[in-house]
């Protein structure tokens, strides 16, 4: 008797696990809870923005109103905007850099890897085994710092303080890290084309270690807090269903992308750095709501810490940075010992990189999603156009497509979850 | 001196007292508040004023006292400027009803009779929840005088919220009123005369739970602060607002903290008794002092821990669950006292 009992609850979980929505179903789901109201002549214009407490920045949305339901958004972005494109026509590839890392503050060295990834495919230089496996452990590492930024403040968005600064609290062991590794705790500029600028400090490894291992117990905890929390499922479950063809159709990617059911993850797909070398899976989930995408990010914060420790065991000896004169720039602590090093020194700083004429176009999985970068050189030190495709840009522009239909408190949730900086928007 | 002239002086004190003493456990709540919010976020709140940081509170008086007050151009200005006062007052009169110590009896003070309360009143509990429905005009005004979206917003869901949760606040408060067979708070306390198996939580149990979670929706917090949802509307009906004028919204909102602790503890945890007989000889405002903090550590619990309900959400909770479950408490009380009696 308990026998069959057994059976049908293994079936029963097992349905449960095949229980993927198809697109359809998907579709009819996120048309049953949009709200579809014929706009009456009563609308109340609210600006959201560029100064509220949940914008995230300065994003600007000019939300149409009918009672509490979002009838229109009209998003404006630009506040932030600094001409960063502009300005890296100006500079030579090495000066680009701190540049980069200034797009999404929240997470620079995913920033500082994109556009390395794209200088040196361009100029073809090639990433010593050390570099490439400290830049993709800065990756993780600042995957992890961005994600519980994320975390923290998207709940804090459906109204709770407390788990904003327990956080918090945890991201600032990582942000130890960071600033033992670079001395700066948010703009890093620590990738260096054809590798990093500096080697792991003495006892780095020992203490990534630490927070690598206690990092996935604090996630257990914040699951243990929210995951199953009724009022959260009320306010996360079939919220914001943002389907995979919407995702394509809008060019979101990253976790929101992921949570859509498409296993789209560039570490995996295009590999580069060191990702090919180490083993994580990519996380997925199905029900492409804001709930899903808290599940994903808590999934990809567990897998980074899965490649961190890989990165750590595996570490190669050798040097850090490429050996190569013409683009990259010598090891620091050569230059005042070595006479070629110095003339290298000299010859970069004040030259740049001699880059032959062409294009390139490179993306990497930052945090928030592909963020590509397109260069055009037309020979020297300078790049005659520099784009960067960032993923906040692409989540901003899809805000409307997201929330309307939704009520203002949704619209808030829902803007988190996707997961926009507005440094990383307006660029 | 006659009975009547003591009894005038001894109500002109305690009127002069009672407030006194509600401003100082509001002032001290405020900072218990900060510092609690500390401890369950993994920081250290206030710390610099006092020991360990405890007059913070009255330096945030002083600092709002000497913020300029704007007053939005396009506001409307006479309602703009009462509503804070209309938040303010209905929440300090409910406090004359709630007994804090035994009332009648024999001469108990040189000679005179001392009642432990500022007004026998027969209806405390229908002001209560009068005073409780005036004050949210205060939020209401402010929020339509402040000629902005974001007031006007949360000046309608306080409206709204108000409505839906006075309605459950209320029947389940009339089952308390029906086991006491009184309105008045003071029947309300000796009707739980004994041990504190005796309260009225225990067979209110459903009642008080109803009662309990309408109140936080009263107070306007977590998970129902969508008046002043700071996520959503910046800062609600209080966006417009600064200086002092803010601070009086404020000050009520900690006001109606402790005098709904008050009530609470009055309707289903024996008001100022004791929990058990043989503790009588600890005075009752004592008693009643402890319970209040205990309430308004509750709430703070309940405050910093969870999410915030979406509005209509709070509405389906308010009619959906709250009002029938109130009605069912009421009318298997009722059916159970006939019953008995």
């Amino acid at each position: 008797m308990s026998g069959t009992q057994d059976t049908q609850g293994l079936v029963r979980a097992a349905q449960a696990l095949s229980r993927r929505p198809s697109l359809e179903e998907l579709r009819e789901r996120k048309d049953r809870t949009r709200r579809h109201l014929e706009p009456t002549g009563d609308v109340m214009t609210i600006s959201m923005g560029p100064q509220h407490p949940s914008m995230h920045g300065v994003y600007r949305a000019v939300l149409d109103l009918d009672g509490e339901v979002i009838l229109a958004v009209r998003p404006e972005i630009g506040n932030l905007h600094r001409g960063v494109e502009k300005l890296c026509e100006h500079r030579t590839y090495h000066q680009i850099i701190p540049l980069t890392d200034r797009l999404d503050y929240i997470s620079g060295f995913a920033m500082n890897h994109g556009f390395c990834e794209a200088a040196e495919k361009l100029m073809g230089v090639e990433v010593p085994a050390r570099g490439r496996y400290i830049r993709t452990m800065t990756h993780e590492l600042c995957r992890i710092s961005n994600h519980i930024l994320w975390l923290g403040t998207s709940i804090m968005d459906l109204g709770t303080q407390t788990f904003f600064t327990i956080c918090f609290r945890d991201r600032e062991y990582v942000l130890d890290l960071f600033e033992m590794l670079t001395g700066a705790r948010m703009t890093h500029s620590f990738a260096r084309i054809g590798g990093v600028a500096k080697d792991l400090p003495d006892g780095f490894d020992h203490r990534c270690r630490k927070v690598i291992d206690f990092l996935p117990k604090r996630l257990a905890e914040y699951e243990r807090i929210i995951k199953q929390n009724r009022i959260f499922l009320k306010r996360a479950k079939n919220v914001g269903i943002f389907t995979s063809e919407d995702c394509h159709a809008w060019r979101v990617t990253g976790p929101t992308l992921r949570a859509a059911g498409i296993a789209r993850d560039l570490r995996k797909d295009e590999p580069y750095a060191a990702y090919p070398e180490v083993e994580f899976d990519v996380a997925v989930e199905y029900n492409a709501d804001v709930y899903d995408r808290f599940l994903v990010r808590m999934k990809e914060m567990r897998e980074s810490c899965k490649i961190i420790r890989q990165c750590l065991d595996k570490m190669p000896p050798g040097p850090f940075l490429a050996p190569d004169a013409a683009h990259s720039l010598p090891m620091k602590k050569n230059v005042l010992r070595d006479s070629a090093a110095m003339i290298q020194d000299f010859y970069q700083v004040f030259r740049g990189p001699q880059v032959p004429r062409g294009s390139v176009y490179r993306c990497v999985e930052a945090p928030k999603g592909e963020m590509g970068v397109y260069i055009r050189s037309e020979g020297g030190a300078k790049p005659a156009r520099v784009r960067f495709s960032t993923p906040s840009f692409y989540h901003g522009q899809a805000v409307p497509a997201l929330v309307e239909g939704e009520m203002v408190a949704d619209m808030i949730a829902i803007f988190a979850s996707v997961d926009v900086v507005l440094g990383d928007c307006d660029r | 001196m006659s009975d009547p002239v003591a009894q005038l002086i001894f109500l002109i004190i305690k009127a002069i007292v009672m407030p006194v003493l509600i401003i100082l456990i509001v002032a001290f709540a405020i900072f218990f508040e900060r510092k609690f919010a500390g401890f369950f976020a993994g920081r250290v709140g206030p710390t610099y004023l006092g020991p360990w940081g405890s007059l913070q509170s009255f330096g945030d008086i002083f600092k709002l006292i000497s913020k300029e007050d704007l007053i939005p151009a396009k506001s409307d200005k006479p309602v703009f400027k009462l509503a804070p006062y209309i938040a303010f007052v209905p929440v300090f009169l409910v406090m004359a009803v709630i007994p804090f110590g035994p009332v009648g009896g024999e001469a108990n003070l040189f000679g005179y009779r001392f009642d432990y309360v500022i007004a026998s009143f027969d209806a405390g509990l229908v002001l209560f929840l009068a005073m409780g429905a005036m004050a949210v005009y205060g939020v209401v005004l402010g929020g339509w005088s402040s000629n902005s979206n974001y007031s006007l917003l949360g000046g309608l869901r306080a409206g709204a919220q108000m409505i839906s949760y006075e309605l459950a606040m209320g029947f389940s408060a009339a089952g308390v009123m029906l086991m006491a067979g009184s309105m008045s708070l003071i029947d309300i306390v000796d009707g739980q005369a004994g041990n504190f198996w005796d309260w009225y939580w225990i067979p209110q149990i459903v009642g008080g739970l109803v009662f309990f979670v309408a109140s936080i929706a009263e107070l306007n917090r977590t998970p129902f602060d969508l008046a002043e949802a700071e996520q959503e509307l910046v800062a609600g009906h209080l966006t417009e607002y600064s200086g002092m004028r803010w601070g009086m919204f404020y000050f009520a909102e900690y006001v109606n903290l402790v005098v709904v602790s008050m009530i609470v503890s009055t309707l289903y945890l024996g008001g100022w008794r004791a929990p058990l007989e043989v503790l009588d000889f600890i005075p009752g405002p004592i008693w009643l002092f402890l319970k209040i903090c205990f309430l308004i550590f509750v709430y703070m619990w309940v405050r910093w821990t969870i999410i915030r309900y979406r509005y209509n959400q709070l509405m389906s909770i308010g009619w959906k669950v709250l009002l029938p479950l109130s009605i069912a408490n009421l009318l298997v009380t009722a059916v159970v006292i006939s019953a008995v009696n």
